[in-house]
Protein backbone atom coordinates (compact mmCIF):
# COMPACT_ATOMS: atom_id res chain seq x y z
CA UNK A 1 0.00 0.00 0.00
CA UNK A 2 1.36 3.41 -0.83
CA UNK A 3 2.14 5.55 2.19
CA UNK A 4 -0.36 8.38 2.54
CA UNK A 5 -0.42 10.57 5.64
CA UNK A 6 -2.82 13.10 4.17
CA UNK A 7 -6.19 13.15 5.93
CA UNK A 8 -9.39 14.68 4.65
CA UNK A 9 -10.63 16.22 7.87
CA UNK A 10 -9.24 18.27 10.74
CA UNK A 11 -11.73 16.70 13.15
CA UNK A 12 -10.53 13.25 12.18
CA UNK A 13 -6.88 14.32 12.51
CA UNK A 14 -7.33 15.32 16.17
CA UNK A 15 -9.94 12.69 17.11
CA UNK A 16 -7.59 10.79 19.44
CA UNK A 17 -6.35 13.81 21.43
CA UNK A 18 -7.24 12.78 24.96
CA UNK A 19 -7.95 14.67 28.19
CA UNK A 20 -4.67 15.53 29.91
CA UNK A 21 -2.60 15.40 26.70
CA UNK A 22 0.57 17.48 26.34
CA UNK A 23 0.31 19.42 23.10
CA UNK A 24 3.11 21.56 21.68
CA UNK A 25 1.46 24.12 19.38
CA UNK A 26 3.38 25.89 16.63
CA UNK A 27 3.53 29.57 17.45
CA UNK A 28 5.75 32.57 17.57
CA UNK A 29 3.80 35.80 17.57
CA UNK A 30 1.89 36.26 14.36
CA UNK A 31 -0.90 34.60 12.36
CA UNK A 32 1.44 32.79 9.96
CA UNK A 33 2.86 30.49 12.62
CA UNK A 34 -0.28 29.05 14.23
CA UNK A 35 -1.96 25.85 12.98
CA UNK A 36 -5.31 27.66 13.24
CA UNK A 37 -7.56 24.89 11.95
CA UNK A 38 -5.98 22.17 14.10
CA UNK A 39 -6.43 24.41 17.13
CA UNK A 40 -10.06 24.99 16.11
CA UNK A 41 -10.60 21.24 15.76
CA UNK A 42 -9.22 20.65 19.27
CA UNK A 43 -11.57 23.38 20.54
CA UNK A 44 -14.52 21.62 18.86
CA UNK A 45 -13.47 18.28 20.24
CA UNK A 46 -13.33 19.77 23.72
CA UNK A 47 -10.44 17.73 25.17
CA UNK A 48 -9.76 18.98 28.70
CA UNK A 49 -6.85 19.38 31.16
CA UNK A 50 -4.47 19.96 28.31
CA UNK A 51 -0.89 21.09 28.81
CA UNK A 52 -0.04 23.48 26.00
CA UNK A 53 3.55 24.18 25.01
CA UNK A 54 3.94 27.30 22.91
CA UNK A 55 5.74 30.62 22.71
CA UNK A 56 2.90 32.95 23.71
CA UNK A 57 -0.25 32.89 25.78
CA UNK A 58 -2.42 33.55 22.71
CA UNK A 59 -5.07 36.20 22.18
CA UNK A 60 -8.15 34.01 22.01
CA UNK A 61 -11.15 34.47 19.79
CA UNK A 62 -12.75 37.35 21.67
CA UNK A 63 -9.76 39.66 21.30
CA UNK A 64 -9.07 38.58 17.73
CA UNK A 65 -12.69 39.17 16.71
CA UNK A 66 -12.90 42.46 18.60
CA UNK A 67 -10.52 44.13 16.16
CA UNK A 68 -8.30 45.25 19.06
CA UNK A 69 -5.46 42.98 18.05
CA UNK A 70 -5.56 44.38 14.54
CA UNK A 71 -5.74 47.92 15.83
CA UNK A 72 -2.78 47.56 18.16
CA UNK A 73 -0.68 45.55 15.73
CA UNK A 74 -0.87 48.43 13.27
CA UNK A 75 1.29 49.29 11.40
CA UNK A 76 2.55 45.76 11.71
CA UNK A 77 0.97 42.68 10.22
CA UNK A 78 -2.55 42.18 8.88
CA UNK A 79 -4.70 39.90 11.03
CA UNK A 80 -6.57 37.33 8.90
CA UNK A 81 -10.15 36.29 9.67
CA UNK A 82 -9.09 32.72 10.34
CA UNK A 83 -6.41 33.29 12.96
CA UNK A 84 -7.31 30.90 15.78
CA UNK A 85 -4.59 30.63 18.40
CA UNK A 86 -4.03 28.73 21.65
CA UNK A 87 -6.00 31.45 23.45
CA UNK A 88 -9.13 29.81 22.04
CA UNK A 89 -8.39 26.63 24.01
CA UNK A 90 -7.72 28.72 27.12
CA UNK A 91 -10.98 30.63 26.75
CA UNK A 92 -12.87 27.36 26.49
CA UNK A 93 -11.23 26.18 29.74
CA UNK A 94 -9.49 23.25 28.06
CA UNK A 95 -6.03 24.13 29.40
CA UNK A 96 -4.79 23.26 32.89
CA UNK A 97 -1.10 23.98 32.36
CA UNK A 98 0.84 26.25 30.02
CA UNK A 99 4.54 26.01 29.26
CA UNK A 100 5.28 29.28 27.48
CA UNK A 101 7.89 32.02 27.21
CA UNK A 102 5.59 35.04 26.89
CA UNK A 103 2.56 35.57 29.08
CA UNK A 104 1.97 39.29 28.73
CA UNK A 105 2.30 40.62 25.21
CA UNK A 106 4.58 43.55 24.51
CA UNK A 107 3.25 44.71 21.17
CA UNK A 108 -0.39 44.61 22.22
CA UNK A 109 -0.24 46.19 25.63
CA UNK A 110 -3.47 47.31 27.15
CA UNK A 111 -5.48 44.13 27.15
CA UNK A 112 -5.42 41.15 29.41
CA UNK A 113 -4.99 37.81 27.70
CA UNK A 114 -7.26 34.90 28.69
CA UNK A 115 -4.30 32.88 29.97
CA UNK A 116 -3.04 35.76 32.09
CA UNK A 117 -6.47 36.02 33.70
CA UNK A 118 -6.65 32.32 34.47
CA UNK A 119 -3.06 32.15 35.75
CA UNK A 120 -3.57 35.12 38.07
CA UNK A 121 -6.81 33.51 39.30
CA UNK A 122 -4.86 30.33 40.05
CA UNK A 123 -6.89 28.28 37.58
CA UNK A 124 -4.06 27.41 35.23
CA UNK A 125 -0.56 26.32 36.17
CA UNK A 126 2.15 28.34 34.45
CA UNK A 127 5.69 27.34 33.62
CA UNK A 128 7.55 30.32 32.18
CA UNK A 129 10.53 29.20 30.13
CA UNK A 130 13.15 31.26 28.30
CA UNK A 131 12.49 30.95 24.59
CA UNK A 132 15.84 29.37 23.71
CA UNK A 133 15.52 26.88 26.55
CA UNK A 134 12.06 25.93 25.32
CA UNK A 135 13.34 25.43 21.78
CA UNK A 136 16.17 23.20 22.99
CA UNK A 137 13.91 21.26 25.37
CA UNK A 138 11.66 20.45 22.41
CA UNK A 139 14.62 19.65 20.18
CA UNK A 140 15.95 17.32 22.86
CA UNK A 141 12.51 15.71 23.16
CA UNK A 142 12.54 15.11 19.44
CA UNK A 143 16.08 13.74 19.50
CA UNK A 144 15.64 11.32 22.42
CA UNK A 145 17.83 13.33 24.80
CA UNK A 146 16.13 13.41 28.24
CA UNK A 147 17.96 16.42 29.67
CA UNK A 148 20.82 18.81 28.99
CA UNK A 149 22.80 21.61 30.65
CA UNK A 150 22.23 25.19 29.52
CA UNK A 151 23.81 28.50 30.55
CA UNK A 152 20.54 30.45 30.33
CA UNK A 153 19.02 31.85 33.54
CA UNK A 154 22.03 31.18 35.77
CA UNK A 155 21.94 33.78 38.57
CA UNK A 156 18.21 34.50 38.14
CA UNK A 157 14.92 33.50 39.78
CA UNK A 158 14.49 30.77 37.21
CA UNK A 159 17.56 28.94 38.44
CA UNK A 160 15.89 28.20 41.78
CA UNK A 161 15.35 24.50 42.31
CA UNK A 162 17.38 23.52 39.26
CA UNK A 163 20.48 21.39 39.42
CA UNK A 164 23.54 23.53 38.65
CA UNK A 165 26.81 22.09 37.46
CA UNK A 166 30.10 23.57 36.42
CA UNK A 167 31.77 22.62 33.16
CA UNK A 168 35.08 24.19 32.12
CA UNK A 169 34.70 26.97 34.66
CA UNK A 170 31.16 28.01 33.76
CA UNK A 171 27.91 27.19 35.58
CA UNK A 172 25.03 25.56 33.72
CA UNK A 173 21.51 24.47 34.69
CA UNK A 174 19.99 21.08 34.07
CA UNK A 175 16.95 21.35 31.79
CA UNK A 176 14.54 18.51 31.05
CA UNK A 177 13.41 17.68 27.52
CA UNK A 178 9.80 18.20 26.48
CA UNK A 179 8.21 15.26 24.73
CA UNK A 180 4.56 15.89 23.90
CA UNK A 181 1.68 13.61 23.05
CA UNK A 182 0.56 15.56 19.96
CA UNK A 183 2.46 18.33 18.17
CA UNK A 184 0.14 20.61 16.22
CA UNK A 185 2.17 22.43 13.60
CA UNK A 186 1.79 24.63 10.53
CA UNK A 187 3.83 24.20 7.36
CA UNK A 188 3.63 25.44 3.77
CA UNK A 189 3.88 22.34 1.59
CA UNK A 190 3.83 18.61 2.25
CA UNK A 191 3.89 15.46 0.20
CA UNK A 192 1.98 12.29 1.06
CA UNK A 193 5.01 10.93 2.97
CA UNK A 194 4.89 13.90 5.34
CA UNK A 195 7.99 15.73 4.15
CA UNK A 196 7.55 19.42 4.94
CA UNK A 197 8.75 22.83 3.88
CA UNK A 198 7.75 26.07 5.59
CA UNK A 199 7.11 29.61 4.47
CA UNK A 200 9.44 32.33 5.73
CA UNK A 201 9.55 32.87 9.46
CA UNK A 202 6.54 30.56 9.85
CA UNK A 203 9.21 27.91 10.38
CA UNK A 204 10.28 29.12 13.86
CA UNK A 205 8.81 26.77 16.49
CA UNK A 206 6.88 24.66 13.96
CA UNK A 207 9.95 22.89 12.63
CA UNK A 208 11.23 22.30 16.18
CA UNK A 209 7.92 20.82 17.36
CA UNK A 210 7.71 18.50 14.35
CA UNK A 211 8.72 15.19 15.90
CA UNK A 212 8.79 16.49 19.47
CA UNK A 213 5.66 14.46 20.29
CA UNK A 214 4.51 10.89 19.91
CA UNK A 215 2.19 12.10 17.13
CA UNK A 216 2.86 15.11 14.88
CA UNK A 217 -0.01 16.62 12.91
CA UNK A 218 0.80 19.20 10.25
CA UNK A 219 -1.61 21.75 8.80
CA UNK A 220 -0.38 22.81 5.37
CA UNK A 221 -1.29 25.20 2.54
CA UNK A 222 -0.77 22.58 -0.13
CA UNK A 223 0.02 18.92 -0.75
CA UNK A 224 2.32 18.26 -3.71
CA UNK A 225 3.37 15.12 -5.55
CA UNK A 226 6.35 13.19 -4.14
CA UNK A 227 9.47 14.53 -5.84
CA UNK A 228 8.18 18.06 -6.17
CA UNK A 229 9.89 19.04 -2.92
CA UNK A 230 13.63 19.25 -3.59
CA UNK A 231 15.20 16.61 -1.30
CA UNK A 232 18.08 19.03 -0.66
CA UNK A 233 15.63 21.60 0.68
CA UNK A 234 13.19 19.54 2.75
CA UNK A 235 13.20 21.07 6.23
CA UNK A 236 11.28 18.41 8.15
CA UNK A 237 11.80 14.85 6.90
CA UNK A 238 8.76 12.55 6.75
CA UNK A 239 10.09 10.55 9.73
CA UNK A 240 8.76 13.20 12.12
CA UNK A 241 5.30 13.66 10.62
CA UNK A 242 2.30 11.38 11.16
CA UNK A 243 -0.67 13.26 9.71
CA UNK A 244 -1.13 16.05 7.18
CA UNK A 245 -4.28 18.12 6.66
CA UNK A 246 -4.75 20.85 4.03
CA UNK A 247 -6.03 24.27 5.06
CA UNK A 248 -9.22 25.52 3.37
CA UNK A 249 -8.74 28.10 0.58
CA UNK A 250 -11.20 30.54 2.08
CA UNK A 251 -11.41 31.41 5.80
CA UNK A 252 -13.87 29.24 7.72
CA UNK A 253 -15.32 29.87 11.18
CA UNK A 254 -13.61 27.93 13.93
CA UNK A 255 -16.79 26.24 15.20
CA UNK A 256 -17.75 24.59 11.87
CA UNK A 257 -16.91 20.87 11.64
CA UNK A 258 -14.39 20.28 8.87
CA UNK B 1 17.57 73.49 33.34
CA UNK B 2 18.93 70.36 31.66
CA UNK B 3 18.55 69.86 27.93
CA UNK B 4 15.79 67.89 26.25
CA UNK B 5 15.61 64.10 26.42
CA UNK B 6 16.72 62.51 23.17
CA UNK B 7 13.95 61.02 21.05
CA UNK B 8 13.99 57.29 20.33
CA UNK B 9 15.41 57.82 16.83
CA UNK B 10 18.40 59.68 18.22
CA UNK B 11 19.08 56.91 20.76
CA UNK B 12 18.87 54.37 17.95
CA UNK B 13 21.33 56.42 15.87
CA UNK B 14 23.75 56.55 18.79
CA UNK B 15 23.54 52.80 19.34
CA UNK B 16 24.07 52.19 15.61
CA UNK B 17 27.44 53.94 15.88
CA UNK B 18 28.61 50.85 17.78
CA UNK B 19 28.02 48.61 14.75
CA UNK B 20 31.16 47.39 13.00
CA UNK B 21 31.62 45.60 9.69
CA UNK B 22 30.78 41.92 9.78
CA UNK B 23 29.13 41.94 13.19
CA UNK B 24 26.29 39.56 13.95
CA UNK B 25 23.83 41.73 15.86
CA UNK B 26 20.61 40.91 17.69
CA UNK B 27 18.24 43.81 18.18
CA UNK B 28 15.79 43.17 21.01
CA UNK B 29 12.07 43.80 21.15
CA UNK B 30 11.02 47.39 21.84
CA UNK B 31 13.35 50.35 21.32
CA UNK B 32 16.34 48.35 19.99
CA UNK B 33 14.44 47.13 16.90
CA UNK B 34 14.67 50.60 15.42
CA UNK B 35 18.49 50.59 15.42
CA UNK B 36 18.24 48.49 12.23
CA UNK B 37 17.14 51.60 10.37
CA UNK B 38 20.30 53.54 11.29
CA UNK B 39 23.09 51.18 10.32
CA UNK B 40 25.74 53.50 8.85
CA UNK B 41 25.77 53.05 5.03
CA UNK B 42 29.46 52.14 4.96
CA UNK B 43 28.99 49.37 7.54
CA UNK B 44 27.59 45.91 6.78
CA UNK B 45 26.20 43.83 9.63
CA UNK B 46 24.10 40.66 9.79
CA UNK B 47 20.96 41.23 11.84
CA UNK B 48 19.78 38.22 13.83
CA UNK B 49 16.21 37.78 15.02
CA UNK B 50 15.51 35.00 17.49
CA UNK B 51 12.49 33.67 15.61
CA UNK B 52 14.93 32.37 13.01
CA UNK B 53 16.22 35.06 10.68
CA UNK B 54 19.71 36.26 9.82
CA UNK B 55 20.68 39.08 7.49
CA UNK B 56 17.23 40.66 7.11
CA UNK B 57 16.54 44.05 5.57
CA UNK B 58 14.81 47.22 6.75
CA UNK B 59 11.65 47.24 8.83
CA UNK B 60 8.50 47.75 6.75
CA UNK B 61 6.37 50.59 8.05
CA UNK B 62 3.64 50.50 5.39
CA UNK B 63 1.03 47.88 6.26
CA UNK B 64 0.23 47.33 2.56
CA UNK B 65 3.72 45.93 2.11
CA UNK B 66 3.80 43.91 5.33
CA UNK B 67 4.32 40.16 4.95
CA UNK B 68 3.21 37.99 7.90
CA UNK B 69 5.61 35.32 6.69
CA UNK B 70 8.67 37.51 7.15
CA UNK B 71 8.66 39.04 10.59
CA UNK B 72 11.19 39.69 13.35
CA UNK B 73 10.70 38.76 16.98
CA UNK B 74 8.96 42.03 17.83
CA UNK B 75 6.32 41.30 15.19
CA UNK B 76 7.46 43.85 12.62
CA UNK B 77 7.57 42.74 9.01
CA UNK B 78 10.98 43.21 7.38
CA UNK B 79 12.31 43.36 3.85
CA UNK B 80 13.95 40.40 2.18
CA UNK B 81 17.62 40.93 1.56
CA UNK B 82 19.95 38.94 -0.67
CA UNK B 83 22.00 36.61 1.52
CA UNK B 84 19.28 36.33 4.16
CA UNK B 85 18.84 32.96 5.89
CA UNK B 86 15.77 31.46 7.56
CA UNK B 87 16.01 28.69 10.14
CA UNK B 88 14.10 27.19 13.04
CA UNK B 89 13.95 28.27 16.66
CA UNK B 90 16.42 25.68 17.97
CA UNK B 91 18.97 26.66 15.32
CA UNK B 92 18.39 30.29 16.14
CA UNK B 93 19.29 29.78 19.79
CA UNK B 94 22.18 27.52 18.89
CA UNK B 95 23.57 30.61 17.17
CA UNK B 96 22.91 32.59 20.35
CA UNK B 97 24.21 30.13 22.95
CA UNK B 98 27.04 29.05 20.67
CA UNK B 99 28.51 32.52 21.12
CA UNK B 100 28.05 33.75 17.53
CA UNK B 101 26.38 37.05 18.44
CA UNK B 102 28.97 39.82 18.49
CA UNK B 103 26.51 42.31 19.90
CA UNK B 104 23.00 42.38 21.31
CA UNK B 105 21.04 45.53 22.00
CA UNK B 106 18.42 44.94 24.68
CA UNK B 107 15.81 47.07 26.37
CA UNK B 108 15.94 47.31 30.16
CA UNK B 109 13.84 48.15 33.20
CA UNK B 110 16.99 48.47 35.33
CA UNK B 111 20.75 48.08 35.02
CA UNK B 112 22.92 47.82 38.12
CA UNK B 113 26.36 49.33 38.62
CA UNK B 114 27.86 45.90 38.00
CA UNK B 115 26.03 45.50 34.71
CA UNK B 116 23.24 43.24 36.00
CA UNK B 117 20.32 43.44 33.59
CA UNK B 118 16.64 43.34 34.56
CA UNK B 119 14.34 43.46 31.57
CA UNK B 120 11.74 40.72 31.81
CA UNK B 121 9.49 41.54 34.70
CA UNK B 122 8.70 44.32 37.10
CA UNK B 123 8.88 43.63 40.83
CA UNK B 124 5.78 41.80 42.05
CA UNK B 125 4.80 40.77 38.52
CA UNK B 126 6.78 37.53 38.53
CA UNK B 127 3.87 35.34 37.52
CA UNK B 128 2.38 37.52 34.80
CA UNK B 129 5.41 38.20 32.66
CA UNK B 130 7.22 37.57 29.47
CA UNK B 131 10.73 36.15 29.27
CA UNK B 132 11.04 35.64 25.53
CA UNK B 133 14.58 35.19 24.25
CA UNK B 134 16.19 37.88 26.41
CA UNK B 135 17.66 35.55 29.02
CA UNK B 136 19.30 33.30 26.45
CA UNK B 137 20.73 36.29 24.60
CA UNK B 138 21.86 38.23 27.70
CA UNK B 139 24.01 35.35 28.95
CA UNK B 140 25.50 34.51 25.56
CA UNK B 141 26.22 37.54 23.36
CA UNK B 142 29.82 38.78 23.41
CA UNK B 143 28.72 42.33 24.13
CA UNK B 144 25.42 43.69 25.46
CA UNK B 145 24.23 47.26 25.06
CA UNK B 146 21.29 48.23 27.27
CA UNK B 147 19.17 50.82 25.51
CA UNK B 148 16.59 52.56 27.67
CA UNK B 149 15.22 55.81 28.98
CA UNK B 150 17.43 57.05 31.81
CA UNK B 151 14.57 57.17 34.32
CA UNK B 152 11.13 55.67 34.82
CA UNK B 153 8.01 57.62 33.89
CA UNK B 154 8.01 58.82 37.54
CA UNK B 155 11.56 60.13 37.00
CA UNK B 156 13.19 57.50 39.21
CA UNK B 157 16.65 56.23 38.21
CA UNK B 158 16.78 53.02 36.18
CA UNK B 159 20.55 52.81 36.63
CA UNK B 160 20.75 51.57 40.20
CA UNK B 161 23.11 50.05 42.79
CA UNK B 162 21.07 46.84 43.00
CA UNK B 163 18.25 45.88 40.66
CA UNK B 164 14.91 45.61 42.43
CA UNK B 165 13.35 43.76 39.49
CA UNK B 166 14.27 40.09 38.93
CA UNK B 167 17.43 39.70 36.85
CA UNK B 168 17.57 38.64 33.24
CA UNK B 169 21.28 37.91 33.64
CA UNK B 170 23.92 39.08 36.11
CA UNK B 171 26.96 41.16 35.01
CA UNK B 172 26.23 41.13 31.31
CA UNK B 173 25.81 44.77 30.21
CA UNK B 174 28.90 46.58 28.96
CA UNK B 175 27.40 49.81 27.62
CA UNK B 176 24.26 51.75 28.56
CA UNK B 177 22.77 54.15 26.03
CA UNK B 178 19.96 56.32 27.39
CA UNK B 179 18.09 59.43 26.34
CA UNK B 180 20.59 61.60 28.24
CA UNK B 181 23.90 59.73 28.44
CA UNK B 182 26.25 56.97 27.33
CA UNK B 183 27.73 55.02 30.23
CA UNK B 184 30.29 52.25 30.16
CA UNK B 185 30.19 49.46 32.71
CA UNK B 186 33.83 49.13 33.65
CA UNK B 187 35.69 47.13 36.27
CA UNK B 188 36.06 50.21 38.47
CA UNK B 189 32.40 51.23 38.14
CA UNK B 190 30.13 53.17 35.81
CA UNK B 191 32.03 55.53 33.55
CA UNK B 192 30.14 58.47 32.08
CA UNK B 193 31.41 58.74 28.51
CA UNK B 194 28.93 61.06 26.82
CA UNK B 195 26.11 63.39 27.77
CA UNK B 196 23.23 64.45 25.53
CA UNK B 197 23.33 68.03 24.18
CA UNK B 198 22.43 70.52 26.91
CA UNK B 199 23.11 68.12 29.81
CA UNK B 200 25.88 68.47 32.38
CA UNK B 201 27.50 65.49 34.13
CA UNK B 202 26.00 66.76 37.40
CA UNK B 203 22.48 66.67 35.94
CA UNK B 204 23.02 63.12 34.67
CA UNK B 205 24.43 62.09 38.06
CA UNK B 206 21.34 63.50 39.81
CA UNK B 207 19.19 60.98 37.88
CA UNK B 208 21.59 58.06 38.40
CA UNK B 209 21.75 56.10 41.67
CA UNK B 210 25.37 54.85 41.70
CA UNK B 211 28.27 57.27 41.65
CA UNK B 212 29.47 57.91 38.09
CA UNK B 213 33.14 58.14 37.20
CA UNK B 214 33.77 60.90 34.67
CA UNK B 215 35.67 59.65 31.64
CA UNK B 216 38.83 61.66 30.87
CA UNK B 217 37.48 62.09 27.32
CA UNK B 218 33.89 62.84 28.40
CA UNK B 219 32.11 64.50 25.49
CA UNK B 220 28.78 65.56 24.11
CA UNK B 221 26.91 62.77 22.34
CA UNK B 222 27.12 62.92 18.55
CA UNK B 223 24.87 60.89 16.32
CA UNK B 224 26.77 60.55 13.07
Amino acid sequence: MPINKVMGSFDEAVADIFDGAVIPIGDFGGPAENPSYLIAAVARKGAKNLTIVCNRAGFGIKLLESGLVQERFRPLIPVPLDWYDQGLLVERRQVSKAIISALATGTATGFTLPLEEQVVAGEVELELVPQGVMAERLRAGKAGIPAFYSPTAVGTLLAEGKEAREFDGRVYLLERAIRGDFSLIRAHKADRYGNLVYKGTGRSFNAVMAGASNVTIAEVDEVVEPGELDPECIVTPAAYVDRVVVRPREPRPWYEPM
Amino acid sequence: MPGARLPEEAMAMRVAKEFRDGMLVNLGIGLPVYCASYVPPEVEILSHSENGLLGYGAIITDREEADPNLVVAGGQSVRRKPGMAIFDQAESFAIVRGGRLDLAVLGAFEVSERGDLANWCRPGKEIASTIGGGMDIACSARRIIAMMTHTTSENRPKIVRECSAPLTAPRCVSLIVTDIAVIEVAREGLVLKEVAPGWTPEEVQALTEPQLILAPDLSEMTLS
